[in-house]
């Protein structure tokens, strides 16, 4: 029964036993087809994968460990369109078995540990509402927390609409998040796939330390539809794909799907410095190193202080031989 | 006849009239933030700012029209600041893009921040903007890290900085200048995720349920306050802000003044703590109750 219900969520073609490449119409077997990374053999069409099936592919067997499951989403504005907000997260949850549009928690990446926060565009678009910005919080705050670094995958329409400017604030919220991953200098590692367009690209998304897309991916602020409608301008054929982004500067790396979790486990090892993998039992290595960095910083200070004295010179103030220059500390 | 009936049918029409009250009250409060003669970020600069110095350009390609920024006097303290510039006749509006800012713009902005931190100056920034600049050459600039970025740049301020709403707050755009330490927003100004077109467009597949729209996404000052997106709701003249510019400029200078003093009492490492948080808590959520985090 399990098999059957698989089976007919993956058919996109009429013969729901068979799966059909919608760009080069390729036809393979459903099941051979996800073990292929749910990308086409033929002509590498990367369908669009949920937030499990794409854990399944990044963390180690066994690995993950989901967080923050009680957060419960609300309906604070009491929006109400063709349909009331709860009534389409009723349908969205009941179509897609998870409770939001983003699942958090820690594994390991290729036996690197991290945290692991991944958006599913199959729930109401993957749009970032109250929850999924409490959840990428929450997820900073325990990389920092534990000195791990934090990988997110987003795929996302942008912002929930139907919570309003308390979704807009999500954006400003998951920008704080980063600003506290910074401080405490732990790795941050964002993958866009298909599509991630509007709130969370202005966001926390393209402020990660390392930046890469899946092949074919759209990814841009405004779409093409409200470009043409304000500005009425020509799009080029291939706007906001991923190569072109590329191109562009906005990405360090097109990332085929196969590759995907190699890939992020060798930039967190150098991240992290001398390809020496955290152990989940070493905690606190990001504040520990913050500290040492502020220790030598002060003997540095101390140093040429010491080395103004001998050699005569004041270290503040003075005439226009400016002692403080580069140069002059460096001896 | 049953009473408990009728009570049931009056109180099902008392809803409906109030929503439609609310209705009339959102759309006519989005007439107002639009309105031409509503007064603008340099209107409020003549007001409120004395010797005010623009400086100009983003010191990597252009300077954007959309964003005015510069140098001046507030209440006899230095300050830095930053708004979008909407016009008033077409030409102008071409001009300043209709206060739709590029990456130019918000990198310009990120500058202008920049300076405020290296000298230590209070940062006040205005939000009146429809929305980001949506274009081809816009978006392959780096609108969406531009716009990040600028709140970034916003959020590791260690100086004081208060936001005023004074028009239309549009999305992300506006919001890439309104990371603040107090967010003060006018009565007749709006802020909202989405314009009430787009959203119906998308949500009713009809722009035409605009004024629906406008009162689903909550987007005035009083709708805001209580979910702490705004600090404060600065009052306007009756009729709105155009009926009389110069009142209006005074209540919004009271209210920036009132915010400094709190804002002067903390240590520049509080500012963006506390920043940080008032950030971190907005959102709505539920369930904290079913499981010992």
């Amino acid at each position: 029964m399990a098999v059957t219900v698989e089976i007919e969520r993956l058919g996109t073609g009429p013969d729901p036993r068979r799966w059909t490449c919608p760009k080069c119409g390729h036809d393979a077997d459903p099941l051979e087809f996800r073990k292929n990374w749910s990308v086409c053999p033929t002509c590498g069409y990367h369908q669009r994968i949920g937030a499990r099936e794409r854990i399944a592919q990044l963390a180690d067997d066994g690995s993950f460990f989901e967080r923050w499951t009680h957060l419960r989403t609300m309906d604070p504005l009491e929006f109400h369109d063709l349909e009331p907000y709860p009534e389409r997260l009723r349908e969205a949850q009941a179509a897609s078995g998870m409770t939001e549009a983003i699942v958090a928690g820690t594994a390991t990446i290729a036996s690197v540990p991290c945290a692991l926060a991944v958006m599913d565009f199959g729930f109401m678009g993957g749009s970032m509402g109250s929850v999924v910005g409490e959840k990428l919080w929450r997820a900073a705050e325990a990389a920092v927390d534990t000195g791990l670094p934090l990988v997110a995958v987003a795929s996302s329409g942008g912002a929930r609409m139907q919570e309003g400017a308390l979704s807009l604030m999500q954006m400003a919220k998951t920008t704080c998040a980063v600003d506290l991953l910074n401080d405490a200098r732990v790795p941050f590692i964002a993958v866009m796939a298909d599509p991630c367009t509007g709130g969370v690209v202005a966001s926390f998304v393209t402020l990660a330390d390392i930046c890469v897309a899946e092949p074919g991916a759209l990814l841009y602020f405004s779409g093409p539809r409200v470009i043409q409608q304000t500005t009425r301008e020509e799009l080029p054929d291939d706007f906001g794909t991923a190569e072109r982004n590329l191109a562009l500067g906005h990405l360090d790396a097109v990332v085929p799907r196969a590759e995907l979790k190699e890939k992020i486990a060798r930039y967190l090892r150098l991240l992290k410095g001398g390809g020496q993998p955290d152990g989940l039992d070493r905690r606190g290595t990001a504040r520990r190193r913050g500290g040492r960095t502020r220790k030598l910083a002060r003997a540095a200070t101390a140093r040429v202080a010491a080395a103004f004295k001998d050699s005569g010179s004041e270290p503040v103030g003075g005439d226009g031989a400016s002692p403080g220059s580069p140069e002059e500390a460096a001896t | 006849m049953n009473l408990s009936e009728e009570m049931e049918r009056l109180r099902g029409l008392l809803k409906r009239r109030q929503h439609e009250r609310r209705r009339h009250d959102t759309w006519l409060t989005y007439q107002i933030a639009r309105n031409k003669d509503r007064p603008r970020t340099r209107d409020y600069l003549g007001f409120l700012i004395e010797d005010f110095e623009e400086l100009r350009g983003d010191r990597l390609r252009a300077d954007d029209r959309a964003i005015v920024g510069g140098l001046g006097w507030f209440d006899g303290r230095a300050v830095v600041v930053v708004g979008h510039q909407k016009g008033r006749t077409l030409d102008e509006q071409t001009e300043h893009s209709f206060g739709m800012a590029k990456p130019e713009g918000y990198r310009k902005a990120q500058r202008l921040f920049a300076l405020a931190e290296r000298h230590r100056l209070t940062v006040l920034t205005f939000v009146d903007t429809p929305g980001a600049y949506p274009g081809v050459a816009a978006e392959e600039g780096g609108q969406a890290r531009a716009i990040a970025e600028s709140m970034l740049s916003m959020a590791r301020l260690s100086v004081p900085v208060v936001a005023t709403l004074i028009g239309e707050g549009g999305s992300g755009g506006a919001l890439a200048l309104a990371v603040a330490d107090r967010v003060l927003m006018q009565e007749n100004a709006t802020y909202s995720v989405i314009s009430p077109e787009g959203c119906a467009a998308i949500l009713w597949r009809d722009a035409e349920f605009a004024p629906q729209a406008a009162e689903a996404l909550r987007p005035t000052a009083s709708q805001l306050l209580p979910l702490g997106i705004v600090d404060r709701v600065v009052e306007e003249p009756r009729g709105g802000a155009h009926q009389h510019p110069e009142a209006a400029a005074r209540r919004v200078h009271d209210a920036i003044a009132e915010a400094l003093t709190e804002l002067d009492a903390l240590m520049p490492r509080e500012r963006r703590m506390l920043r940080r948080e008032r950030f971190r808590k907005l959102g709505v959520w539920g369930g904290e109750g079913l499981l010992p985090e």
